[in-house]
This record gives C-alpha cells, structure tokens and sequence, in this order.
C-alpha cells in the first residue's frame, strides 16, 4: 500500500478542499438552522464530478478510484457533514447499486442523468418502520408483477435525499416468506403516482440533509426497472453497504478533522491561568490523542479503500474502519467541546453541530453493533 | 487568438506572516497561493475561450519550483500551455525574501517573455496581494508599447478590438482598445473550479521552464531601482472600549466617537 498522492490526486483534494471551504463550510451553519438543502453548492459538484464519482467515465461519471472518492468524501464532511451525508448516499448507495448491477440500458436510463448533475440526486430506500438492522426479516414491502409492471406497496423509513431525489433505488419483497432470496432492489421514480414523500425528519443534527418516510402505494414501475437478479437483493444490498461504509468512514475523518482545526485555534487564543489554555499539559494531550486517532482512522479507510480499488475482499475492513472511524469522531468531538469549554456547548461555535452531525455514523448503513456482528463473523470465520 | 494571462504565486492569505530584519519571514509561511486578481485575470482569459474555442491561453509566471503547482490549477481550470521562468529568490541569511526583484525589473523579464511567446492579449492582475504595489502590469504595458485598460471585470473581444468594462467609484465604464493590448484585472465573476476533466488532464499539457538568463535582460534591467528602508507589522489590536450608562447617553457618546475620534460619520 502507497498512499501517496499523484500530482492529479493532490490537486483533485485540493480542489475539493477549496470548493468545500468557499461553498459548504460557509453555509453549514445556516443549513443546520434552516434545514434548507444546499442546493447552490451541490449545483457546482457536477463539474467536479462529485456526483458521480465512482460512476464509470462512459455513463457520465467520474469513474475516481474509491480512494479517490474517499479523498474527496472526507474534504466535504470537513465543510458540512449534512451536504456531505446527502452527497455520499446520492454515491455510494444511489448510484453504486445502478452501476455494479445495472443493465447497460439501466446505467444510460437511471445512472447518467444521476451522475451528470444537471437534476436532483438519488437514494436507497431499505429501511422501514419493522426493519432496520434486520433487512432480510423485516421487509414488508412488496413488489408484484402485474402484466410489464412490478406494483410495489409498502412504506420506507429514513430515506435520505428522498425529496431532493429525481429516483429512489428500493429493495422489495418479490419472493414469498422471508429467507435469504426473497429480496430485489427495484428504481422508483419519486415522481410516481402512488410516492408520498413525507416532511423531513427532525432530527438531532444532519439537519440540511432531508431525510423521510415514504409511502408506496400501487406504484407501477416498468418490469425493466429491477436491478440484477430477481431475488438478490440483500445479497446487492450487502455489497452496496460494504462500499458504502468506506464513505462513511471518510466522513467521519472530514468531521473530526473539522472539529480537530476549529479546536486547535481555539486552544491557542483562548487564555487561562496567565497561558494559551494550548500551553496547559491536560489539553496538549487531549489534542495529541486527537491528531493520532483522526490519523489511524483515516489510514483504516484508505486500507478499505485500498482493498476495494485492487479488488480484493473488503468487507471486514470496511466494517473496521467505519466503526472505527465513528468512534474516533465521537471522541474527537466530545474532546473539542471539552476544550471550548461553555463555547463549545453554543450553537455559536461548530464544534456543537459537528458533535450532532457525527452522533449519526455510529448508526446509518450499519450499527457499531451489526458492524461488530460482520467484523466478528470474518475473524471467527463463520 | 493567443492570449497571455501572468501569474503569481504568493503567500496564501490564510498564511501567517512575520516580519524579521525588514523582510517577510518565508521560513514560517506554509502555504503559497495564486494572487487572487490573477485567478481574475485567468477567469476572464477562459470566457473569452468558452466563446471562441479557437483562442489558446498560455500561462507564464516567474519563481521558484513551488510555482509548478499554481500552474496545474490553471492548467486544469482550462489554460491551454504554461511557461515558468525559474527564479529561485535570493537567500538574506536565513530569510528568504520571495520577492528579490523589484517590480519594474520583473516587468522587465515578462515583457521579454512576452515578446518572445507572441501575443493579441495580456492579463495581469492588477496587483499582487503580497507586495500591493501594482505596477508589474502597468510597467508591462508601457515597456512593450501596448495600449493599457487598468482594473477590468469584464472583457468581450471582436473583430480586433477589447470591450472592457470597468469599476468606477459609484458606476461602472466601458473602454474600447484595438489589440494587442494588456488589461491588468481587478474582478471577475466567481474564478471557475478546475474540473475534474481539467485536473485529470493537467499533466499532459505542455509546460517549458526558461531562465532568465535565455530571455536576454540587460543586467541594468534587473537592478533594484527602489531600496526597502523599514517593513512592519501593523500594530495589534486595541482593546475594545465598553460604553455604559442610559441607552441614550450611549448612543450620544458613540456618535460624538465615531465623528471625533474614528472620523468615519
Ligand atoms: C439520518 C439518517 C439517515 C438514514 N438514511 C438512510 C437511507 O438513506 N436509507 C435507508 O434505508 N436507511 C437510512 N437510515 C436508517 C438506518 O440505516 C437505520 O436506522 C439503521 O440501519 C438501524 O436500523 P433501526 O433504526 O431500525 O435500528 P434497529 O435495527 O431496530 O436497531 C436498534 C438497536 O439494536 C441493535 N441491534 C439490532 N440487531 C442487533 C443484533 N443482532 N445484535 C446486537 N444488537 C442489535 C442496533 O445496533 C441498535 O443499537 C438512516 C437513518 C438516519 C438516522
């Protein structure tokens, strides 16, 4: 492994880092307060492929190595873990199902316009109000074939960008009772008839990015619209959640390194006891813990990525890093408040909204919990 | 059409600077960026282009090999070829100063450039914002006889002549000049991001290093006509001041301050 970045590289992240400076950190604050998505920003992502990032050159995308997109994916949760969060679902859980799965006419029909960035992003519909962890046991939401149309009914949980979607990816039950091959992923407009989007969620940060319930109800979708194989759902699923997982593993490097920054210049302008509160033995080794662990979270996700970009497993250490790298953001965060001290606690300072934002990645695309369960099932080799 | 837009590569702004001897401390300053007013003069070069896919946009900047960077970006944000004079600036003792030659004696060394690249237009922008001066473009201009427009924002080029439209206290101007001419640029809209295709495809373009001793200066053409006397930090901020008392009285005491001793109403 050679993590060292190609003139092309340097300059991409660099790009990325200005870009999220000048139009994502500068609106976080706002974003959060009005739960307004930042659509002005994600506008100018397209040009820098952002939103198709591991999308393949000859559907319009990027086609970045997974390194590179976790390069890029840790610079925009560095500006704004919501845009970020929407960003990184439109990739790697919209648009990674399409082009790992997907028929050639499905990635010219459903990938390019998503990848291209002239409409709206997509989503991945999985959970729902029975089934989060447990996909394979507690999906209900069905999809029929009637003459060329799947009619799916059902409703969803937790759909990120679902308003902000031209089309959701949803997995559905095509098969009877609930064993392992009963699942298929299935592209659903938003615009038909039949999806009701509901408001967005209140929730406890991420807040510009939207996220919601959706009811189906004898939505048709084109027989044609199934992804991959009738039945391989979870099996898609899973995979999606494996590359996934890199991303939010970035994600949570970009959000301690932003708390991490903010918290660093704090620490040497602020004075106590005569001294830059920096100069007081206690918080140097909060920040030295800081720096080790944003830099051992950040190198887990390059291995993860790494591995995915030579084509060899990855599982395990996807599961490793994001967990990881949640744990790390979390203590990161709570160190950066710690240090801020009353400041750190105001809705003023971005330590606040950056500690609600990361709270999130211990739980999307995979609990610590059922992370652990997937990282314990490799070593025991069961 | 050839176009040349001059770069310069200067402390980034987020940079910390610090002064020793009378010179910039370069040892402590850890981040270089393109000057913003030439990240202008770039932007308004590329939509000449975006309108007239035959123009060609060659970059040319004089300093040390970290300049190399601030050419890729350009490159990738869509400049078409690039030329580094090489100027590794002169070592103080442990300073080094970037900035070792005066303005007019870079203006020498880019007016030479010029003439041998070949030219319909010139940007500059219409200062460094490391030195302030502003007068590398002017010196520039004058020293290859070119008609001169200062602080552009906009330009639309036809049929042999520049349309330019420029900032006036409180309104706005437009100017006319045949080409070849120079504009030194003091905005435009929002410098474009280099795009991913841009980056990707930054490396391929060509990029020649000259010296300055192939460029033909006179020696005398080099010399510093202008000797630094004193370089300071400006003094640190005062404390704020606290009015108390009745609203009232307040606003009374901030007004008769702000007309007495801030002068500014
Ligand atoms: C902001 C946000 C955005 C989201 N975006 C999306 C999205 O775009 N698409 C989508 O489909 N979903 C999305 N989700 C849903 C998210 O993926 C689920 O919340 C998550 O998978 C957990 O499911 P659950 O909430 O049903 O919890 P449950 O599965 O009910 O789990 C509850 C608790 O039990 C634990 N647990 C469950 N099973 C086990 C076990 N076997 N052993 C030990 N512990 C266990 C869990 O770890 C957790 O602590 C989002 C959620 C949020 C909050």
């Amino acid at each position: 492994m050679n993590f060292t970045l190609s003139a092309e590289q340097k300059l991409f992240k660099q790009t990325v880092h200005e870009y999220s400076a000048a139009e994502l950190k500068t609106r976080a604050a706002d974003v959060d307060h009005s739960g307004a998505f930042n659509w002005v920003a994600v506008r100018k992502m397209g040009p820098l492929g952002l939103l198709g990032l591991t999308t393949p050159e000859e559907y319009g995308g990027a086609g970045v190595s997974a390194f590179e997109a976790a390069l890029a994916i840790e610079q925009l949760g560095w500006g704004c873990g919501s845009t970020a969060l929407s960003v990184a679902a439109h990739n790697s859980l919209a648009c990674a199902p399409i082009a790992l799965f997907g028929t050639h006419a499905q990635k010219e029909a459903f990938l390019r316009p998503l990848a291209s960035g002239a409409g709206r992003l997509g989503a991945l519909a999985l959970t729902e109000p029975g089934a989060g962890s447990d996909l394979a046991g507690g999906v209900k939401t069905t999809a029929v074939p009637e003459g060329d149309s799947w009619i799916i009914d059902g409703s969803k949980m937790w759909t990120t960008n679902a308003s902000v979607a031209d089309l959701m990816v949803v997995l559905v039950r095509t098969e009877p009772g609930s064993g392992t091959h009963t699942l298929s992923l299935i592209v659903v407009p938003t615009s038909a008839p039949g999806v009701t989007i509901a408001p967005p969620e209140k929730k406890m940060g991420l807040r510009g990015s939207p996220t919601h319930a959706v009811s189906l109800s004898d939505v048709r979708v084109p027989l044609e619209n199934l992804i991959g194989v009738r039945g391989n759902g979870l099996q898609q699923t899973l995979s999606v959640l494996d590359g996934g997982r890199i991303g939010i593993g970035a994600l949570c490097v970009g959000l301690a390194q932003a708390a991490f920054d903010e918290t660093l210049s704090y620490a040497k302008q602020r004075h106590t006891f005569g001294k830059a509160i920096s100069q007081h033995q206690a918080i140097q080794h909060m920040l030295a813990d800081m720096a080790t662990e944003i830099e051992a979270a950040r190198l887990m996700v390059y291995e993860a990525a790494y591995l995915k970009d030579e084509g060899k497993p990855f599982t395990q250490m996807a599961a490793m890093a994001k967990l990881f790298a949640s744990q790390v953001s979390e203590r990161v965060c709570y160190n950066a408040i710690q240090i801020h001290g009353g400041y750190g606690y105001s809705a003023n300072f971005p330590v606040e909204r950056i500690y609600r934002d990361q709270r999130l990645m211990a739980i999307g695309e995979g609990t610590s919990e059922i992370l652990r369960m997937v990282i314990a099932r490799q070593v025991l080799g069961v | 059409m050839k176009i040349l837009v001059f770069m310069k590569q200067v402390p980034d702004t987020a940079a910390p600077i610090s002064v020793k001897d009378n010179q910039v401390d370069a040892s402590k300053i850890d981040k270089y960026a393109a000057s913003p007013y030439d990240e202008y003069a770039l932007e308004q070069a590329l939509q000449i282009k975006d309108k007239a896919a035959d123009t060609k946009i060659t970059l040319v900047t004089l300093g040390p090999a970290r300049v190399r960077e601030m050419i890729m970006q350009g490159l990738a944000m869509g400049a078409d070829d690039a030329v580094i004079i090489k100027h590794e600036p002169a070592k103080h003792g442990e300073l080094v100063e970037p900035n070792d030659l005066d303005g007019l004696a870079v203006a020498n060394v880019l007016a030479a450039a010029a003439k041998k690249i070949g030219y319909d237009l010139i940007y500059t922008g219409t200062k460094g914002v490391d030195d302030d001066q502003g007068w590398v473009g002017i010196a520039m201009g004058e020293l290859l006889g070119l008609p001169l427009v200062a602080g552009a924002r906009s330009t639309e080029v036809s049929g042999g002549t520049a349309r330019v439209l420029r900032d006036v206290e409180g309104g706005k101007e437009k100017l006319e000049v045949s080409l070849p001419a120079l504009i030194t640029s003091s905005q435009a809209t929002e410098p474009r991001y280099p795009t991913l295709k841009g980056i990707m495809g930054a490396k391929r373009k060509p990029v020649l290093e000259w010296d300055i001793a192939s460029l033909g200066v006179a020696a005398d053409a080099l010399a510093s006509r202008v000797e630094r006397v004193a370089l300071d930090m400006p003094p640190g901020r005062q404390a704020g001041r606290l009015l108390l008392g009745e609203p009232n009285d307040q606003v009374q005491e901030l007004v008769r301050l702000l007309r007495e001793q801030a002068k500014v109403i």
